[in-house]
């Protein structure tokens, strides 16, 4: 029973902080329409930025400032809100696809430098011996788990709360108007781009800080956790929880967090050892069929946002004489 | 430093070209970046690489043609796989981008062809495991050829395959009409609607075009390197960056592109070392965007 509490808290743990970053892209895609393939290298941002800024002193690399973990969690916000804003003011006055390839390329950038800058990561072997908020209690895993599922349940919700009532102030009317008719929030006099690097920078400082966090509960960070794959599950999370929806942000995350671990639990039942690595790709096969099958029948998730309607040309009578015939 | 660095970069540049080809196409007639190109590239190499097994099995050890160190079974292969290519892009095309498409958000599509491009490249972890494997584990000699540059005879032949290549996609495209037809789409979409022109069929030819040349750069890549499930996903930032740097819609800018950045990637090599190669296209594109977004012979959008 104590162990199965212990599982539970671990596993929201790793949930909410995937929620985190899945928070972070909805402001980006779902709120202002910006699309970023390469999540996994902010979420790396923020996880060696605040490593480096708060490791004891190491001798063979630069740094281990032993800051506190507070300053390592802004640290991470900041370069990675910084790193968001330079990507965002390179490529958003171009077309949206643009932004895509550019993001990309950041990801594989932040995973060279992360693997071949020794100086700086550490290389393929990566940082260890990063403070854990509740150190101390490790010996008792319980209560370990347990705090880490409390700071990190507080972190989650505190950025829950400022992305709702961003959304729903004036900077996040202006961001949907964006988003769903260019033209006419420009002739209101909003600068599109300005707007757009700003969604953008606040959505990357989110996903560094989750980055954080999640450095800080595991006590070490190396450049496999930031594959591609990362960001590929959190495109799962969000689209399954329908883009535009913090509420759908969130539990998308856990769902989906919940059919990983269940089917990866399940197929190291179902396989043997040497079997598991072919397993696996096969876990990553139906994770890509349900994301296309989703876009293909149900594009709005769980909790969408309303649905989008072109405004005019022939599809959006077709639209509204469907819409009028559903209700 | 060697001059050596340009016969490398020629190659890697002829593979990347190839590849840009294809991206440059769909991203100018059906407007989205296909993420799942690298992809396609993969695939087309595992099925040659299947078939010239199978052809191996049937008629038992074939002596490769005179220097090089392949034989005719290679050659049929290819074909096929080029075939077989082509017909996964219209099938991706079918069961998914089409209906995207047909919807009319743009990005949903690129996002689609990520999570194909994930299934796809997992799909062949799956089936033929991620350790690499070879078309042929023989070493040739590398023939001097003067100011200390060395090529084998295979790399000439794949050097002289890709020209014959690019110039055949560049005269279907400048003469012939399905060609005309596909710059009219790619210029002003409404407007070739409105002369007749069949969209459904251009954006087959698309398909195959981009398909099949994919298929190449990939077994190009596979007799020089190594075949493995990430082959073609590593290709795609070079890919794209060379797409965008010759600008949009251009094929011969997709192959010059290609070839500045693989030239580029082998000098890095040379200077700061092998490691911090895949960073040299994201600093040609991060250059393009800045300086240049239309690139080397794009048209502005209109």
């Amino acid at each position: 029973m104590i162990d199965l509490i212990g599982y539970g808290a671990f596993f929201l743990t790793t949930a909410l902080i995937f929620s985190l970053v899945t928070l972070g892209l909805n402001l980006q895609w779902g709120l202002t329409g910006l699309f970023n393939v390469g999540l996994a290298g902010f979420v790396a941002i923020g996880a060696y930025t605040s490593a480096l800024l708060t490791t004891p002193d190491d001798p063979v690399r630069l740094g281990g400032f032993g800051l506190p973990i507070l300053v390592g969690w802004a640290g991470a916000m900041a370069i990675g809100g910084i790193a968001a804003a330079l990507t965002g003011m390179a490529t958003l006055r171009l077309r949206s696809d643009y932004l895509a390839i550019t993001t990309f390329g950041v990801a594989v950038v932040v995973q060279l430098v992360a693997l071949n800058a020794q100086k700086l990561t550490g290389g393929p072997f990566g940082i260890g011996f990063i403070p854990r908020p509740f150190g101390g209690l490790a010996e008792t895993p319980l209560l370990f788990n347990l705090s880490n599922l409390a700071v990190v349940s507080v972190v989650t919700l505190i950025a829950y709360l400022a992305l709702e009532h961003l959304s729903r102030s004036p900077w996040g009317r202006v961001l949907k108007a964006l988003r769903e008719d260019e033209r006419a929030a420009i002739s209101l006099g909003k600068s599109a781009r300005f707007y757009r690097v700003q969604a953008f920078a606040v959505g990357g400082a989110i996903m560094a800080l989750a980055g954080a966090l999640q450095a800080h509960f595991t006590g070490f960070i190396a450049p496999d956790n930031y594959l591609p794959i990362l960001t590929f599950q959190v495109w799962v999370m969000l689209i399954v929880g329908g883009s535009g929806s913090n509420p759908g942000a969130v539990i998308g995350s856990i769902l989906v967090w919940a059919i990983w671990a269940g089917s990866g639990t399940l197929t190291s039942v179902l396989f043997p050892p040497e079997q598991q690595a072919r397993a696996a790709s096969l876990q990553i096969v139906a994770i890509g069929v349900m994301l296309c099958v989703i876009l293909l029948l149900r594009p709005n998730g769980l909790f969408g946002d309303r649905p989008k309607r072109p405004r005019f040309g022939k599809r959006s009578k077709a639209v509204a004489a469907k819409s009028s015939s559903n209700s | 430093m060697s001059l050596q660095f340009v016969v490398d970069g020629l190659l890697t540049g002829s593979m990347i070209g190839l590849g840009a080809i294809g991206v440059t196409l769909t991203y100018s007639i059906l407007r989205f970046s296909n993420f799942a190109h690298g992809d396609f590239m993969a695939w087309g190499t595992y099925a040659t690489l299947a078939v010239v097994s199978a052809i191996g099995a049937m008629v038992g050890k074939v002596a490769p043609i005179a220097p090089l160190s392949f034989g005719w079974p290679l050659l049929v292969a290819l074909i096929v796989g080029m075939a077989f290519t082509a017909l996964l892009a219209l099938l991706l095309d079918k069961v998914l981008f089409s209906r995207l498409r047909s919807q009319g958000q743009a990005i949903i599509v690129v996002m689609a062809s990520f999570g194909a491009s994930m299934a796809l490249r997992s799909l062949l972890e799956f089936t033929f495991s991620s350790r690499p494997t070879y078309f042929s584990r023989a070493i040739q000699i590398a023939m001097p050829v003067g100011f200390g540059i060395r090529i084998t005879p295979d790399q000439i032949a794949l050097l002289l395959l890709t020209a014959v290549l690019v110039l055949g996609v560049h005269l279907l495209m400048t003469r012939t009409q399905t060609g005309r037809s596909m710059q009219a789409l790619s210029q002003n979409a409404a407007l070739a609607r409105i002369v007749g022109i069949d969209v459904a069929s251009v954006v087959r030819v698309t398909w195959v075009i981009g398909g099949a040349l994919a298929c190449v750069a990939g077994v190009m890549i596979g007799i020089l390197v190594q075949v493995r499930p990430f082959m073609g996903f590593d290709m795609l930032l070079p890919m794209f960056a060379a797409a965008i740097l010759g600008g949009i819609g251009s094929i011969p800018g997709a192959v010059l592109g290609g070839l500045i950045i693989g030239l580029a990637e082998a000098g890095a090599v040379q200077l700061i070392g092998a490691e911090w190669r895949a960073a040299v296209s994201f600093i040609i594109l991060m250059a393009v965007l800045f300086v240049r977004p239309i690139g080397l012979f794009g048209v502005r959008e209109r």
